[in-house]
């Protein structure tokens, strides 16, 4: 019944790389059609767990299902109904941007018939018409960008895999990706998992969130619930700082949000 | 089996079109057999120090040069896998519900366009040289079937060497080791019959023999396959299966 639910829904999900535990024992429930966005400093299991839900590492213990599926023993299945976008910038640059959706079709065996009016229909959607028979390398980073989002849309996933997005994107591109996630959440209800270290990034888009720290799930809500924990004028850099590790002191932050406080009444 | 055929196509169209768009790295492949021939073997064919029947030396020498070149042209192949997994392109491909199968088949099949450009080089090069080759159609389309395979056989050996050392770096170096001591041992420029016995078992060990010893018979006027084509083939064949098979299970550690 869970999985009529949940789009993901891992328990006690563990990876560990000779001594070193990398994912500890994680649990986490993602409804369908929501944006959630695992957040964690360098180091915290975010790949370690992506690479797992997307059938890239199987995991040490625990389990996980994506889309109904389970990705230790069903692992085709679940690669049928994910996209995944991986950090780098990873479209191949010696080919046009159409020939790179081509490509994606035929992997994701997209009925020929389809093919051509589904990569149409991608191009448009991200706003890449203009530039579909150029070569990608010389396309911008943040047309790269959305060139692999609309690779990741063909075949229509039902959940959809991002590993810090906008890492080195500039600012106008960033805020470009953050429209086009946005749209694909709303018009397509795609689920989407992403990770990043940007909270200006998981404010803006998650409807949920969970800050990893050294394997395991530090704290998990919305950003609202979580901003709400620490103090009235927090924000999600202030969580992110309490809950990653980056300050070991629990107090010191409150204090810092306080003296904030007082900074701002007093103008 | 159809999802195979067009996934593996899908993955082999896109390298031809990379290849055709930048042969650079075909053409600079094509200069070291005009060397081989041109050169080496055009001095070595005075000398009649190696006796190599009545064919003579360049006529022996001319398959396994072609042998080489398709060595050579395929052995390095793992640097590019290695590169796209640092893109992050091979992570793409393992997301993807396409067989690991027609992955790795699909840069099998990429890899023997290289070994094809490397055959036209050779014949182009026989052709000028006069060596007598057989140029009935029939013969030059089984050289090109078997030079496919070798293509096949010695890419996928370097993709499973990228599965294993992951860097760029350490793979130059293996790679660089690699490729001498399996051209020396093998038949290509000199027969076994005048290695002395330890080469000679090495070179039994060696794929690179059975094809060049196939190539020999297909190619040249009076010159024979030693073990016969079918043997040689048989022989490809199934060390072409054993490494798809190990590739198939190393190709996915690459992003792990």
């Amino acid at each position: 019944m869970m999985d009529a639910d949940n789009a993901i829904d891992v328990q006690g999900l563990t990876m560990k790389f000779g001594r070193l535990t990398a994912v500890d024992h994680i649990d986490v429930q993602v409804p369908y059609g929501i944006i959630f966005g695992l957040l964690g400093a360098n180091g915290a299991g975010k790949s370690s767990t992506i690479k797992m839900l997307t059938t890239l590492l199987k995991p040490t213990s625990g389990s996980a299902r994506v889309a109904g599926y389970d990705i230790a023993s069903a692992p085709h299945e679940v690669r049928r109904r994910i996209g995944y976008v991986p950090q780098m910038l990873s479209a191949d640059g010696a080919l046009t941007g159409y020939e790179n959706l081509l490509l994606s079709a035929r992997l994701y065996s997209v009925p020929s018939v389809e093919r051509c009016a589904r990569i149409e229909a991608a191009l448009d959607f991200m706003g890449l018409v203009d530039s579909a028979h150029r070569l990608v390398k010389t396309y911008s980073g943040g047309m790269v960008r959305r060139l692999e989002l609309a690779q990741a849309m063909l075949h229509k996933p039902a959940v959809l895999f991002l590993d810090e997005p906008t890492i080195g994107l500039d600012p106008v591109a960033r805020h470009a990706v953050w429209k086009y996630l946005n749209d694909l959440n709303r018009e397509f209800r795609m689920t989407i998992l992403l990770t990043t270290h940007d909270m200006e990034e998981a404010d803006h888009l998650c409807a949920d969130v969970a800050i990893l720290h050294a394997g395991k799930i530090a704290i998990h809500g919305t950003p609202a619930e979580l901003k709400a924990k620490i103090g009235a004028l927090a924000t999600l850099d202030d969580v992110f700082a309490q809950f990653s590790g980056a300050m070991g002191d629990a107090g010191r932050l409150r204090d810092t949000a306080d003296a904030r406080r007082v900074a701002r009444r007093l103008g | 089996m159809l999802s195979f055929v067009s996934e593996c196509h899908a993955i082999a169209d896109v390298e031809l079109r990379k290849l055709i768009r930048d042969p650079t790295e075909l053409l600079s492949r094509a200069i070291q057999p005009v060397l081989w021939l041109a050169v080496f073997g055009q001095v070595l064919s005075h000398v009649r120090g190696i006796d190599t029947g009545k064919a003579g030396y360049l006529a022996f020498m001319t398959p396994g040069i072609l042998a080489q070149s398709v060595l050579f042209s395929a052995i390095f192949y793992g640097i590019a896998v290695i590169w796209e997994r640092d893109l992050g392109i091979v992570h793409k491909l393992l997301v993807s519900p396409a067989s690991r199968w027609s992955l790795v088949c699909g840069k099998a099949v990429a890899a023997d366009f290289r070994g094809l450009v490397q055959a036209v080089v050779i014949y182009a090069i026989a052709y000028v040289l006069h060596v007598s080759i057989r140029w009935q159609l029939v013969a030059i389309v089984e050289v090109l079937l078997v030079v496919a395979l070798g293509s096949g056989i010695f890419s996928t050996f370097s993709l499973i060497i990228a599965c294993i050392v992951k860097t760029r770096e350490r793979f130059m170096g293996i790679g660089q080791v690699l490729t001498m001591p399996l051209f020396f041992a093998s038949s290509a420029i000199y027969p076994l019959s005048i290695m002395p016995p330890w080469l000679r078992v090495v070179a039994t060990l060696n794929p690179l023999t059975y094809l060049v010893d196939a190539l020999r018979g297909l190619m040249v006027h009076d010159e024979q396959s030693m073990y016969g084509l079918e043997f040689d083939c048989g022989v490809l064949i199934l060390v072409f299966v054993a490494l798809l098979a190990i590739a198939v299970r190393l190709y996915p550690k690459l992003v792990q």
